[in-house]
């Protein structure tokens, strides 16, 4: 890494010295503050930089990170993995990223829960690393393919991007599960203002898309302080102490924290892109539920791409959703910040990255799956430790 | 899921770039942003979402610098409120 110039301008984000400071630092503003201070990091790629880092014991008694809802492979509903795996065993070609390949469907059903399994008995699915790949095998062979496309604003544009240029062939189809951020944060804080969020760290990624302002509303409407961070964990305790700083003085602002990446306005491009090709929809979220305004859906011309449509599978409507989750999964409280992994009977007993019960525990983002590996209490203390973060 | 990879552009194909990630190279869809070689760029999920300006890395650290040090010693912060 030492010798990579790409990460060049990135090395400072990682300094130990400076690691120390944030985090001495951090106890100093959280000082006399009446906890628990809660700060919520909504994206799954943050949760993974505290959790790998050993952030969590760097954090004053009274100062408590949660995971939010970022990780879109854990609220895809279970209605379109089942979807993409009966279409599997019809001889149809599933295209999926390595995270969704491994998803469960509803638990009551008699085909295979998820695309792995739908592959191991027989069923046509290819795991691609990008949409690209996808378009590129669907171009050469002719075959008749889908793509279950799932991520949110970040990811959006890499599966739209080819249908707009006309790049991806008539044979390839989408099942477009793709989600919209700021609705589902809104959601959260509708939801659940009995366990009071004190603090935001909006999703860097996300907003490299949408732009800084997408957050506005949080500190706006229900003031509450909000750093766009980046991902380096020199990144993430500046957010924290930014948002401390801010309870401090009884302010909410929005902090752009990553600005070598994001910018107010956010990529022009890609928003032009997500309005060209889809029309925003009410979603539904796995374990949460009917989300207004926060899903994609083809629009158009577009709509030609739709899996769906094309094989006649209707789209999940309210009255449809379910809350569909295994019985006994706690991956809705642990997605919405209320529950932490280890609160639930499931973790690490019958439910394991090896073999995952709950959605969460599935993707490399699943609050779970992160704790699971490198733990959220003790085992993070001792990789602080080795990193020279303690 | 929202995992983004720092590389270098090194070169253009019309709507195509190929980026090197500290010594490996893949070509990537770059709709989203004009880039030229030597651009430090983000790619998720074989796209460039954005372009990191190393400008803006080294002022983020030095402003927070700053304030960290003001309140190591004890001028930045007044009374929890």
């Amino acid at each position: 890494m030492g010798q990579d110039s790409s990460r060049a301008p990135l090395r400072e984000f990682r300094d130990r010295d400076l690691a120390l400071k944030a985090s001495s630092a951090i106890r100093k503003a959280a000082a006399g503050l009446q906890g628990p201070v809660k700060i919520m990091d909504f994206c799954g790629t943050h949760e993974w930089t505290i959790t790998h880092y050993g952030l969590r014991s760097l954090m004053p008694d009274n100062v408590e990170l949660v995971a939010g809802p970022g990780c879109p492979v854990c609220v895809t509903p279970g209605y379109y993995v089942e979807a993409a795996v009966r279409l599997a065993m019809d001889g149809i070609r599933i295209f999926t990223y390595g995270d969704s390949y491994r998803l469960q469907g509803p638990p009551e059903t008699d085909l295979p829960k998820s695309l792995e399994e739908a592959r191991s008995r027989g069923g046509r699915v290819e795991v691609v690393y990008s949409v690209l790949d996808a378009v590129r095998m669907a171009r050469e062979d002719g075959e008749e393919s889908v793509f279950l496309a799932v991520g949110f604003e970040t990811t959006a544009p890499a599966t739209l991007a080819p249908i707009r240029a006309g790049d991806a062939p008539d044979n390839l189809r989408f099942i477009n599960v793709h989600r919209l951020t700021p609705p589902i944060t809104r959601y959260v804080l509708e939801t659940h203002p009995e366990a009071p969020i004190r603090g935001i760290i909006a999703p860097g990624h996300v907003s490299a898309i949408t732009g800084a302002k997408a957050w506005a509303f949080i500190p706006e409407e229900y003031g509450i302080p909000t750093v766009v961070a980046g991902f380096e964990p020199i990144d993430v305790l500046l957010a924290i102490l930014e948002i401390l700083r801010q309870v401090r003085e009884g302010k909410a602002r929005l902090v752009n924290e990553y600005s070598r990446v994001v910018s107010w306005d956010g990529n022009l491009e890609a928003q032009r892109l997500m309005g060209e090709t889809c029309d925003v929809v009410d979603a539904g979220w796995r374990g949460i539920g009917f989300v207004p305004a926060s899903g994609l859906a083809f629009k158009g011309e577009f709509r030609r791409y739709d899996a769906l449509e094309a094989y006649g599978i209707p789209e999940l409507t309210p009255e449809a959703w379910e809350r569909d989750l295994p019985p006994g999964c706690r991956c809705a409280e642990v997605t919405l910040g209320m529950a932490r992994p280890t609160d639930c009977p499931m973790f690490l007993r019958a439910c394991t990255p090896e073999s995952p019960y709950g959605p969460c525990m599935v993707s490399s983002e699943g609050t779970c799956a992160i704790w699971a590996k490198f733990g959220g209490g003790g085992l993070a203390e001792e990789v602080g430790r080795e990193l020279g973060v303690i | 899921m929202c995992l983004g990879i720092p590389g270098i552009v090194v070169e253009v194909k019309g709507r195509m770039a190929v980026v090197d990630f500290g010594g490996v190279r893949r070509e990537v869809d770059a709709t989203l942003e004009r880039v030229s070689p030597g651009d430090h760029v983000i790619v998720h999920a074989g796209m460039i979402i954005s372009k990191l300006s190393p400008k803006e890395a080294e002022e983020t650290i030095r402003v927070w610098r700053e304030l960290i040090e003001a309140i190591s010693s004890g001028e930045e912060l007044g009374s929890a409120r």
